[in-house]
């Protein structure tokens, strides 16, 4: 993985120097909390209902063991001894004192970490493929190019202060573990019909308050000239995107406004008028960067693992998380680990200090010291030994880390909602508590097969439920908490936006009407057909009847 | 209001000399009776690669801030000094906030109506971080290139 040399580091730590001087003006009173507002923000730092909460930038969510006990420390000194993974493969401290916050960061910046851009009008943490680098059938690791994004948009003096924040995302593999199509930018890497390898550029993707699936403005973009035709589209938004309504700031309204091709001719127009060979990096530097995502030293293996078959027949919990938790890898020999965030009954994303303590120790010894974050708000351990993984699954169970529900019901991503956001209108983590609870039986749930649950506590969608399978969205009517569900939503390759099934359902009915749902998908699915499929197939009609039958 | 202006690398307070200030809609409309108007102001919602004239007279063109948020004007800095070459002062006006200083400078604004109290706290603004990653309009080298003249040199 990337390693920083003395320029990134003396940048990440004078941005700790600059924070704590903009802290001690808050602290004795020289700024007013609203002066400060704006510099905390571009440094992850928001005012939440009870407490500040420090967002801690992930890049493309990948982390070192040495990053990942970082994490833990920062959790037991500085939090309540836990630390919250996010849909943008960040971590956030729900708990940190204000005074304590440029501590933690230097803490961080030891480990070559920071809140850089973690919030704020600005490029935000550019996320990634969590299999990145470990998955077959990939053109080349997309962290490459987040990481030429993460350099070029540190700091950017004319992208700070844009209409909206602005969200980025890489992928190089056929299936969308990125969510590529619901970001400001989607970029897929692939190789053209002449053998080159360059970008498919995707703009105007999004969720919040009105949803789009992204359009494709270039179908073919050289990957040397990625910086510049991103410098490109980022004028024509700072420019022109909407600067009157916050709702309505987000690039997709402006590319939507314009019409996908008349935006694309703004962006080429500038594209074509800009000194591109100043803002492109040159080949040499793009190589220095390609070299620190070099594959790590497989050892030649066979592809199956006499040891692995037989520990999966004698132990069928084992065979079960084996199925669920882990992917196929690129090296024989080799597999992929999930490691659940989502143990049944517990808040998405959570994960206690001594839980990344158990994983930073896994990671260092099976798993070339790597460990991923995914935007489904787990884990990864990206390289590990089929011999390995009866070891690793135990390990993990120790820690209470090795729940087998991988893509399943209880794999639900939820905002932090009312339990902590100050924008939130109802609760999230209690409704996906209680999904989980329900459907508690792993053989159930893989029967059910790949279900996507997203739970936002507002229209703002930090839960993604515009893209969930089943989406429920948190709508606060007269004082009360309802659920509105919507349905046969994706945020993968076959990218859609959930439609609403129907009124607005109580807390006490919204578990129920998963549940029914679930029950007329298993009774009327085909052979191997996932929810997502059925509900395309079946349509929309047949599902809000079994929603909103009388019980 | 108070000027801060940059010299060589550092912010200092200047002496504001008289400038006979026209806007961009006044001066389109007719240039003939703003002949002796030495700043062109021009509103952040203004195309700046389309001024419809020669702007190279003026010795001060101003952009406004209207508010902090409001970053319009750092892509029109940047497209003045890039694409249309105006190489004359340029002048930030309204909600300028020191930490935002340097960012108006790497795009080539080089000179700040600033609130006095804080023109002190500004002259430092410039020197918090010793490298940039990207080219903009002011010059500076982004590490990629100190990078590949370290190993040139090596």
């Amino acid at each position: 993985m990337y390693r920083y040399d003395e320029f990134d580091a003396t940048v990440v730590a004078e941005r700790v120097a600059q924070f704590r001087g903009q802290v001690a003006r808050r602290l004795s009173g020289d700024l007013t909390e609203d002066q400060f507002k704006p510099l905390r923000l571009m440094n992850g730092l928001y005012l939440q209902l009870h407490a500040y909460m420090l967002r801690v930038a992930i890049p493309y969510g990948t982390l070192s063991s040495k990053q990942m006990r970082a994490l833990a420390e920062a959790a037991r000194k500085y939090d309540k001894g836990y630390g919250h993974f996010t849909t943008r493969q960040n971590i956030q401290y729900n708990w940190p004192a204000l005074v304590d916050v440029p501590d933690l960061l230097d803490d961080l910046a030891k480990v070559e970490m920071h809140a850089i851009q973690t919030s704020g009008n600005c490029i935000r943490n550019v996320t990634s493929d969590q299999y990145a680098g470990a998955t077959e059938g990939e053109v080349e690791d997309p962290r490459i190019w987040c990481e030429v994004i993460r350099q070029w948009s540190t700091f950017h003096p004319e992208f700070s202060y844009l209409p909206r924040k602005f969200k980025i995302a890489v992928t190089a593999s056929d299936h969308d573990r990125a969510a590529v199509k619901v970001h400001d930018i989607g970029l897929r890497l692939y190789k053209n019909d002449e053998g080159e390898t360059g970008f498919e550029v995707l703009v105007g993707g999004g969720l919040g308050r009105t949803p789009y699936v992204g359009q494709t403005i270039r179908e073919f973009l050289p990957k040397e000239h990625l910086l510049s035709y991103l410098e490109a589209i980022l004028r024509v938004y700072n420019l022109q995107g909407r600067r009157d309504n916050m709702y309505k700031a987000r690039i997709k309204i402006l590319l939507n406004a314009k019409g996908a091709e008349d935006f694309a001719a703004l962006v080429e127009k500038e594209w074509a008028a800009m000194n591109a060979k100043e803002i492109d990096l040159p080949a040499d530097e793009i190589a220095r960067i390609r070299d620190y995502f070099a594959p790590p030293a497989f050892e030649t293996l066979p592809e199956t693992s006499a040891d692995l078959e037989k520990t999966r027949k004698e132990d069928k919990e084992f065979d079960r998380w084996a199925r669920m938790n882990t992917h196929a890898h690129r090296a024989p020999g080799y597999a992929i680990v999930n490691i659940s965030l989502k143990p049944i009954g517990g808040i998405p994303g959570d994960a206690s200090d001594a839980q990344m303590d158990a994983v930073a120790d896994i990671a260092e010894r099976y798993s070339f010291d790597e460990i991923r974050v995914t935007h489904e708000q787990n884990l990864v351990l990206p390289h590990v030994k089929k011999d390995d993984l009866y070891t690793v699954y135990k390990a993990l169970g120790a820690a209470d880390l090795a729940t087998a529900n991988i893509g399943l019901v209880s794999d639900i991503i939820a905002c932090p909602g009312l339990d902590y956001c100050s924008l939130a209108n109802t609760r999230s983590i209690p409704i996906a508590q209680r999904i989980s609870e329900r459907f508690a039986d792993l053989g159930v749930q893989e029967d059910i097969g790949e279900l996507k649950i997203k739970i936002s506590g507002c229209i703002n969608a930090c839960g993604h439920h515009h893209v969930g399978h089943i989406g429920i969205l948190g709508v606060d009517k007269k004082g009360e908490e309802f659920y509105q569900i919507t349905l046969g939503g994706s945020g993968a390759e076959d990218a859609s936006i959930g439609e609403i099934a129907g009124r607005g359902l109580s807390s006490g009915e919204v578990v129920d009407a998963v549940e029914k749902l679930v029950a007329y998908y298993r009774k009327n699915r085909q052979p191997d057909e996932r929810f997502l499929d059925a509900y395309r197939r079946l349509g929309a009609e047949k599902f809000k009847e079994a929603l909103y039958a009388a019980a | 209001m108070p000027l801060l202006k940059l010299q060589g690398d550092r912010l200092t307070p200047a002496i504001e000399e008289a400038k006979n200030e026209v806007s961009l809609e006044d001066w389109r409309s007719d240039r003939a009776s703003h002949a002796d108007a030495t700043a062109l102001v021009i509103s952040n919602d203004a195309d700046v690669t389309d001024l419809g004239g020669d702007v190279s007279g003026f010795s001060t063109i101003i952009l406004e801030f209207p508010a902090f948020k409001d970053g319009r004007a750092y892509s029109q800095a940047r497209l003045l000094r890039d694409r249309v070459g105006y190489t004359g002062e340029i002048r930030a006006r309204g909600d300028v906030l020191r930490d935002q200083l340097l960012f108006m400078v790497r795009c080539g604004v080089d000179a700040f109506e600033f609130p006095a109290p804080d023109a002190e706290a500004a002259e430092t603004a410039l020197g918090e971080f010793s490298f940039v990653y990207q080219t903009s309009a002011d010059g500076a080298a982004p590490v990629w290139k100190r990078r590949l003249d370290r190993a040139a040199a090596a």
